[in-house]
């Protein structure tokens, strides 16, 4: 059926609409405006009083200003993250003493008593167990704090004023400014960052908002970063200094990040991913008081515990192939071994180590197990006596202290510390991650771009570091 | 043309646009839409009617896809719909988009405006535009708390004689007038009470009135039931090339003649 009304309609509005000219949607505009001030001056009665207004104004002068507003935020990251690390600890060390000293010895030998084969024993105990109890103690307790923090920003009205302050850097990178906010919430998890990219109307820069996502240091990386900056940039400096020196590496890496995303957003937006940064309105809040208890439960239940589940299903088939690479022998040699004395010198290069590259293999399914792979690769390559539990035995180190022995009889360097903290930050995301870029962008080559891009950056970022480092020192 | 309408009333009809928009009607005897500005409280008043805790944050554009609860009342099952927050439902943006659309094609039973009553002039400006396209609506003003704390009063009765629709006063984080809230949500539902809104007058422009009246005339004889004229006439006149689009390939259509209904039906 034709439809003929249809078009008899449309022609008579465009004739209608060339007669009454071009400032007719102005006029629309206006008269709702004017009748939105006379309602509301009816309605509403201010008591002459709007100084409370005058207080947001002047907090947000602050915060968001020219000068004080960078190094308020860099300052609120260090305290969020300082709090993280001195409050994790002990929770840390009490988790991991139930579960790995006290439940795993236990479980071991009840599976002996009972007669099981000594490989399942090794595969599920000595392996998935274990790499799910690791994962559990190290990253529940600063989850359990670094969430409610966060949320607790985003509950008052400070994670606006972020973009606000950032906005104007992304403009000219040539993204959008809503990019802080996905750029914030991947502070807590990629994944999480590259779905929160919805907000982001214009294709173009929503893709620019997924790929760089992956440059927002995540809660996976982070005790990985915490612990390494520890062990040779706190070990490096004057005890007194250790703290402030770590915290301070620590940041330093974060905001190398927000650099990175920052360079590659530009990047993108001249070449590949061509166009202009489009406008967006974005109304800073009111500061609203935030609900203590119901943040606590939002961020434990739905952030918290959400993160935690996804980290144990990965990290417990991740337990068992490192548990096999570490056991299954050709000639007497783990098949472990063999990957590691392969890729050793190519690694030294970057300066870094087969071990590394290996873990970092093992553990593309979650960030989070990287070191207790690092730990467990080192000890059996290096040989070292007295330590650990066993071939393929994923083990957390009693102290800080001894997990640094362990790391420096595996000739591990300040350098090393360094390019391990790099290249923690600049590697492939997750595979979560990278399934959830698959999922947005329904693309396999922008998933693969997301994938080997960062790769390749960390291997030449980690290269020029070893190379600018020799001549140093 | 009497046989036409009654076939266009009927709430079967009705359901099929918003199952097309992706509701599952099974199950809930009115829809009911949340709207409003970004940052107004709309997703904590989304959880306190459902019982849901869909996340809530801080930051305008939290919501960013829609999400749907569901409630009872009075024996009646009302299925909600949180739409994403906008500033207007005029430009060109998905948010607002997504917003207009489904007021303006799902028809729901009731749309929920939600306002931040300390920024109710600028908020109000949505909610005239909302009015141009539903007869059915209720304006909760949220965070009457702060509100107080600001020293800021709202008249209530006058505001809602003035834009003749029913007006609740509320601070959703402490679950303060929600009741008030389920109540005139119902009522305005159920045809209890009927909405008289305030329509958009006094445009500045000599012709506009015989322009629209002219246009809305044909649209008429097109759409006879079409329930807002007045505001695709003039979107048609400002050139919205959505509205025009809906006209072409005849979606304000789906809304009214029952031979397209006719033709999706043979074609299952």
């Amino acid at each position: 059926m034709e439809n003929n009304n249809g078009k008899k309609i449309l022609d008579k509005a465009t004739e209608l609409r060339i007669k009454l000219g071009e400032e007719l949607h102005d006029s629309v505009m206006e008269s709702i405006y004017a009748e939105a001030a006379t309602i509301a001056g009816n309605s509403v009665d201010y008591m002459g009083n709007k100084k409370n207004y005058n207080f947001d104004r002047l907090v947000d002068k602050i915060v968001t200003s020219r000068y004080l507003g960078f190094p308020i935020m860099f300052l609120l990251l260090a305290l969020v993250f300082w709090l993280t690390i001195i409050g994790a600890n002990v929770p840390s060390q009490m988790i991991a003493s139930v579960l790995v000293d006290i439940i795993h010895p236990a479980l071991r030998t009840l599976f002996i008593d009972i007669g099981i084969p000594s490989w399942i024993t090794g595969l599920f105990i000595d392996g998935a167990y274990l790499a799910g109890a690791w994962v559990v103690s190290v990253m529940l307790p600063p989850m359990a704090i670094f969430f409610p923090l966060f949320t607790f920003l985003e509950d008052l009205g400070y994670l606006p004023r972020v973009a606000f302050n950032m906005d104007n850097l992304f403009r000219k990178a040539g993204a959008h400014g809503k990019q802080a906010l996905t750029m914030s919430m991947g502070f807590g998890c990629n994944a999480a960052g590259v779905v929160a990219a919805r907000v982001i109307d214009s294709p173009r820069e929503r893709l620019i908002a997924i790929i760089t996502n992956n440059f927002s240091l995540c809660n996976g990386r982070w005790p990985t970063q915490i612990l390494i900056a520890t062990i040779f940039i706190g070990g490096a400096v004057p005890p007194y200094m250790a703290g402030i020196a770590t915290a301070g590496a620590v940041v330093g890496i974060a905001v190398l990040g927000i650099l990175l995303s920052l360079i590659v957003s530009w990047v993108l937006s001249n070449t590949v991913l061509k166009g202009e940064a489009s406008a967006f309105t974005l109304e800073l809040p009111p500061y609203r008081p935030p609900k203590i208890l119901q943040t606590l439960y939002t961020s434990l239940i739905d952030r918290t515990l959400f993160v935690l589940w996804r980290a144990v299903v990965f990290a417990v088939p991740a337990g068992m192939v490192i548990w096999l690479v570490a056991n299954v022998t050709v000639n007497n040699i783990a098949i472990g071994a063999y990957i590691i004395n392969w890729a050793d010198p190519i690694a030294l290069f970057f300066g870094l180590n087969g071990v590394i590259f290996l873990a970092y293999i093992i553990a593309i399914p979650a960030n989070e197990i990287v070191i207790p792979t690092i730990l467990m690769l080192t000890v059996m390559t290096a040989n070292i006596a007295g330590v650990g539990s066993g071939n393929g035995v994923m083990f957390e180190a009693d102290s800080v202290k001894s997990t640094a022995e362990i790391l420096r009889a595996g000739g591990w360097t300040l350098l090393t510390g360094i390019n391990l903290m790099l290249f923690s930050l600049i590697h492939n995301p997750c595979s979560t991650t990278i399934y959830t870029i698959y999922k947005e962008t329904k693309s396999l080559k922008w998933a693969a771009f997301s994938t080997f891009m960062p790769i390749i950056m960390g291997l030449t970022i980690t290269f020029f570091t070893t190379q600018i480092y020799r001549l140093l020192f | 043309m009497n046989s036409v309408n009654k076939c266009e009333t009927c709430p079967a009809h009705i359901q099929s646009n918003l199952v097309k928009l992706g509701i599952d009607m099974s199950d809930s005897d009115f829809v009911v839409a949340l709207a409003g500005n970004p940052n107004t409280g709309k997703s904590t008043v989304f959880n306190n009617l459902t019982g849901l805790r869909q996340h809530t944050g801080n930051w305008p554009g939290k919501t960013v896809s829609r999400a749907e609860g569901g409630f009872s009342y009075n024996n009646k099952k009302f299925k909600i719909v949180d739409l994403p927050g906008t500033y207007s439902l005029l430009s060109t943006s998905t948010d607002e988009e997504v917003a207009r659309d489904f007021i303006l094609f799902g028809q729901p039973d009731v749309t929920v405006i939600v306002v931040d009553a300390t920024r109710l002039e600028r908020n109000l400006n949505l909610v005239l535009q909302i009015l141009e396209l539903t007869d059915r609506a209720v304006l909760c003003v949220n965070l009457i708390d702060e509100a107080k704390r600001h020293n800021i009063t709202i008249d209530e009765r006058n505001l809602s004689r003035q834009l003749g629709i029913p007006v609740v006063l509320a601070a959703a984080r402490q679950r303060v007038g929600i009741d008030e809230l389920l109540k005139m949500i119902y009522e305005v539902a159920s045809g209890e009470y009927i909405c008289k809104p305030k329509k958009i007058k006094g445009i500045n422009n000599s012709g506009i009135e015989s322009a629209i009246n002219e246009l809305s005339e044909m649209l008429k004889m097109e759409y006879p039931n079409l329930p807002n004229l007045r505001w695709v006439a003039l979107r048609l006149l400002e050139g919205d090339q959505r509205i025009i689009d809906a006209v072409k390939n005849k979606e304000l259509g789906v809304l009214e003649r029952e031979d397209d209904l006719q033709e999706n039906v043979d074609k299952l």
